[in-house]
């Protein structure tokens, strides 16, 4: 039922709006609206009720195990939560002077630093809302860089096909052409391809590493030579960060600039989506293009950096100071962790990852990849079990929400055939990721003995498979009915 | 585990990886904190930036949130699910969507809107390259100065290297709003947009009916920049002069998301159903399950990054989805009776607040057209010591418009909200009054309660 279905003429929550009715005052008659929005007229209670009701329709990293492949599904601590929360730092306005906010500049002035040294980036901007928004301020950076040289005829940006597809179309948001580098049976960026593809018009190369395939490069020091000796620059995607955190630094492997997925290595929640934030780090030929505002600090007073301190500056990406409360969660969470919490980041989310993967092998599963190590994620192809059965990757996936788990990624990254890309995180117990082997262990003997019922799974979920034909072809994207 | 993997410790692992990449020490990080000793340390920070008597808004408005909206939008199953790409398994996420989305059309007047994007700045960005992508040869759009100027330098940043022109058109002196006459210049050139902001940076109430025909009729879109609390009041862009506003774009902040200074917010942005295949962003569908039953999904996915990647209309993966919960449950609570009320309160809270600090002696309304819920005031001082003055107080006093309209002289951009009582406005007046060297006139102590 939907919230309007719930509405009657009249009804209202008189508690959370003004007592009167104040006049329109000066307001011209012409510019009045005349037809009210067509807003639900419900009891606070009614809300209350519905939304609750909603919310148990979903999965979720407080309900479910959710080993979602590039997405980082780790349990967000409540604390970071209750810390962000704060009145006064809810309630500050964005627009109030900087000595009015030294306690929440503070605050993200360290994030700030804490990053540059997790990175070993020179500098980072925190002002980017999410990873695409980081990665669009990474390559403007990248043209800034070129054109403040002159080079104005590198227009052309690399990326390996197995990238996320952000990285193309941030690419083109920026104004540059993209093209794709293939990827060995490894895993690994074909060197070959990408000597062949470097020149004169190599804007740059953006890299996951570890990969969206789940393994690190081998040859990132030979990859940085040959981009760099092309001309190039070199752009690094955080969206696989928990892999290495404290492990290797992205500015040891010789990247110009960066961007971070808060949402996923520092466990801001992803809110069914959003927000995140994606701040930047460069290298100290890149620092003056930096996206605004910076926060400058910490002798005495901390304050936000404008146009005119940083004239070389790509612009502002936002209104403000980014997703500040996000920043906050991140930053409590960094406080929380130390140094020693960050690297058993990598350690335990590098081992979950190998654990799982080696039990799946053994359960009868092949593993995309088998000569590599898995990072933090790792891909299994269900090619052979489609062969034989007719159960897809999506089958696997929608059978597994009917046992109490969240689907892995399926069909990412596109090369390799029915895929499911698998990542555990830090945060799952031994107990669960056992629990996940034996229902993915049923789900391969429901296949070989029932496939009829993985194929029209899932069975248990509010509502059964939807049909995404329909949705596309009768487009229904708000509510019409009274 | 490792016994299983067949290594003898973690380390073995990260075999793959060069030796000589591998960090040493962390040294620039701190040592690990208890959540106790972590909570200590963010109540003194925050305590550090206390609290406010606030007159900004400039973009960002402080409203009442009614107490179900945070503790409903925080459920760890809507706080901690990912996007909704697995429909089965987050129906809450996409029919809350989906409501999201009939609620925002209805306020715009508009046929369909999305999921949302980063914010008000962003998304006038993102609706400039809709435009551009909508018309045939145009690679230019009018954007009047009297849109918010940090706005304007967003949309820049994020439409420039596509070699996309941003060409400004100025306000009246006397009104304070774009004066439809004053377009005549750009008449028979190629534009992809007018940018109509409604009501704009000033406070000021547009002539969006002129505006949007002078746009229709010279073959551009016209783009609304709007506030969602003034929608409740003021007619929607849907029904703008003879064929309406064709995108809508604008910040739900003032839907139940707290200040915060300056973020998260949303962008939202609405348009014309024949233009939804050039929206970017994320957008849910209703449709049915294999059994006939009502279901939500998202759809027309082959605009976005993750199909379409070098061709997709936009970059954009994640957005504020939490955000648009909480606007979603802030709708809700307040009906259209209530967001209605809301609106009327803050206009006639704006005037009386005018009216208190217009009657000290040299405080003057800068433009003639008519408010929404913020003005422009000029002092016979100096701004910016003024609001110094007014923060011993404990009165943030409004925006400095110094900055970015030196033209105006000593002008101050000035809110205030339903959350404003008259002992609120009768404190600033008595303030400004003192700091001006003015006493008030019987106007301003009129406020005041005993008086």
């Amino acid at each position: 039922m939907l919230i309007f279905e719930r509405s009657r003429p009249g009804r209202r929550s008189a508690a959370q709006s003004p007592a009167a009715r104040a006049a329109t005052g000066e307001i011209p008659q012409r510019h009045l609206r005349t037809r009210p929005p067509r807003l639900p007229e419900v009891s606070e209670l009614d809300v209350v009720r519905h939304y609750t009701g909603l919310s148990q329709k979903n999965y979720s990293i407080d309900t479910h195990f959710y080993p979602l492949g590039s997405c980082t599904m780790k349990y967000n601590p409540r604390a970071c939560n209750a810390a962000a929360l704060l009145p006064q730092f809810t309630d500050r306005h964005p627009a109030a002077p900087d000595d009015t906010g030294q306690g929440f500049l503070a605050c993200v002035h360290e994030l700030q630093e804490m990053l540059r040294e997790v990175t070993g980036m020179a500098q980072v901007s925190l002002a980017p809302m999410a990873g695409a928004q980081g990665e669009f301020a990474g390559v403007a950076m990248i043209r800034a860089y070129h054109d403040s040289r002159g080079d104005t005829q590198r227009r052309e940006i690399l990326v390996p096909d197995a990238a996320h597809g952000t990285n193309p179309a941030s690419a083109v948001m920026c104004g540059y052409s993209v093209r794709e580098i293939a990827t060995d049976a490894d895993g690994n960026v074909e060197l070959a391809a990408l000597r062949a593809a470097v020149g004169p018009r190599t804007a740059g190369l953006m890299l996951t590493n570890p990969s969206t395939l789940g393994v690190f490069e081998h040859s990132i020091l030979e990859i940085e030579r040959i981009v760099h000796e092309a001309g190039g620059l070199l752009y690094y995607d955080g969206a696989n960060l928990n892999a290495i955190l404290g492990m290797v630094k992205p500015g040891d492997m010789g990247f110009d600039v960066i961007h971070i997925n808060l949402h996923k290595t520092f466990s801001t929640p992803h809110g069914g989506g959003g927000p995140g934030a994606g701040p930047v780090g460069v290298n100290a030929k890149l620092a003056p293009f930096l996206p605004l505002p910076l926060v400058a600090g910490p002798d005495g007073e901390y304050r936000l950096l404008a146009e005119a301190d940083r004239p070389l500056s790509i612009g502002r990406l936002g209104a403000h100071l980014g997703n500040g409360g996000v920043l906050l969660r991140a930053y409590v969470y960094m406080r929380m962790l130390g140094a020693d919490g960050m690297r058993r980041v990598a350690e335990f989310s590098t081992l979950n990852a190998n654990y799982l993967m080696v039990e799946l092998q053994r359960a009868g599963f092949e593993v995309a990849f088998p000569r590599r190590r898995a990072s933090h994620e790792f891909i299994l192809t269900l090619r052979r079990l489609k062969e034989e059965t007719g159960v897809a990757a999506m089958d696997v996936a929608k059978r597994l929400l009917d046992k109490g788990f969240h689907a892995p990624t399926a069909y990412f990254p596109l090369l390799v055939p029915e895929c499911l890309l698998i990542e555990p995180t830090e945060t799952e117990s031994k107990q669960t990721l056992d629990a996940f082997v034996i229902a993915m262990k049923e789900i391969l003997r429901e296949a070989r003995e029932n496939p009829a019922l993985v194929k029209s799974a899932p069975h248990e979920t509010p509502v059964r498979r939807l049909d995404d034909v329909k949705a596309a072809r009768e487009l229904n994207l708000a509510w019409s009915g009274r | 585990m490792l016994a299983a993997i067949g290594v003898d410790s973690i380390e073995r692992l990260f075999d793959e990886i060069p030796r000589e990449l591998r960090t040493g020490e962390l040294g620039g990080l701190p040592p690990a904190l208890s959540e106790m000793a972590a909570m200590r340390l963010m109540r003194e920070r925050a305590e550090r930036d206390g609290a406010w008597l606030n007159f900004i808004g400039a973009g960002a408005y402080e409203h009442h949130i009614p107490a179900a909206v945070w503790q409903i939008a925080s459920r760890g199953e809507l706080y901690s699910a990912y996007t909704p790409y697995q429909a089965e398994a987050s129906q809450g996420t996409l029919q809350t969507l989906y409501e999201y989305q009939s609620m925002m059309a209805s306020l715009t007047a508009l046929d369909v809107t999305n999921a949302s994007l980063y914010d008000g700045a962003s998304a006038l960005a993102e609706a400039v390259l809709m435009a551009v992508r909508c018309h045939n040869s145009a690679r230019r759009v009018l954007m009047p100065a009297s849109v918010h100027p940090v706005w304007r330098r967003v949309a820049r940043t994020l439409v420039r290297n596509q070699g996309i022109e941003l060409v400004e058109v100025p306000y009246s002196a006397e009104g304070g709003h774009t004066d439809p006459q004053s377009l005549e210049r750009y008449a028979g050139k190629d534009y992809a947009a007018l940018v109509i902001p409604q009501p704009n940076f000033f406070g000021v109430i547009e002539p969006v009916d002129e505006l949007t025909d002078w746009a229709h009729a010279s073959g551009a879109l016209a783009i609304a920049v709007v506030n969602p609390t003034a929608l409740a009041l003021l007619r929607p862009p849907g029904e703008w002069g003879g064929a309406g506003a064709d995108i809508a774009v604008g910040d739900g902040q003032p839907l139940g998301v707290p200040l915060a200074s300056g973020g998260p917010y949303f962008g939202f942005m609405a348009c014309r159903r024949d233009l939804v295949r050039q929206m970017p962003g994320r957008i849910v569908g209703a449709t049915v399950d294999t059994e006939g039953r009502p279901g939500y999904v998202l759809t027309l996915q082959a605009r976005e990054q993750h199909i379409r990647r070098s061709k997709a209309t936009s970059n954009i993966c994640t957005n504020q989805g939490l955000m648009v919960t909480a606007a979603t449950l802030h709708m809700a609570l307040l009906g259209p009776e209530g967001l209605a009320r809301v609106a009327r309160a803050c206009h006639a809270n704006t005037l009386k607040l005018v009216s208190a600090l217009t009657a000290i002696g040299g405080v003057t309304r800068v433009f003639g057209g008519a408010l929404f819920h913020e003005a422009v005031l000029r002092l016979p001082v100096p701004v910016a010591p003024a609001l110094r003055a007014l923060r011993a107080q404990g009165i943030l006093g409004g925006l400095d418009l110094k900055p970015d309209f030196p033209e105006l002289g000593h002008a101050l951009l000035v809110c205030a909200t339903e959350t404003k009582s008259d002992e609120d406005l009768a404190r600033y007046a008595d303030h400004l009054a003192r700091i001006v060297g003015k006493r008030p006139r019987a106007a301003a102590r009129a406020l005041k309660p005993g008086t």
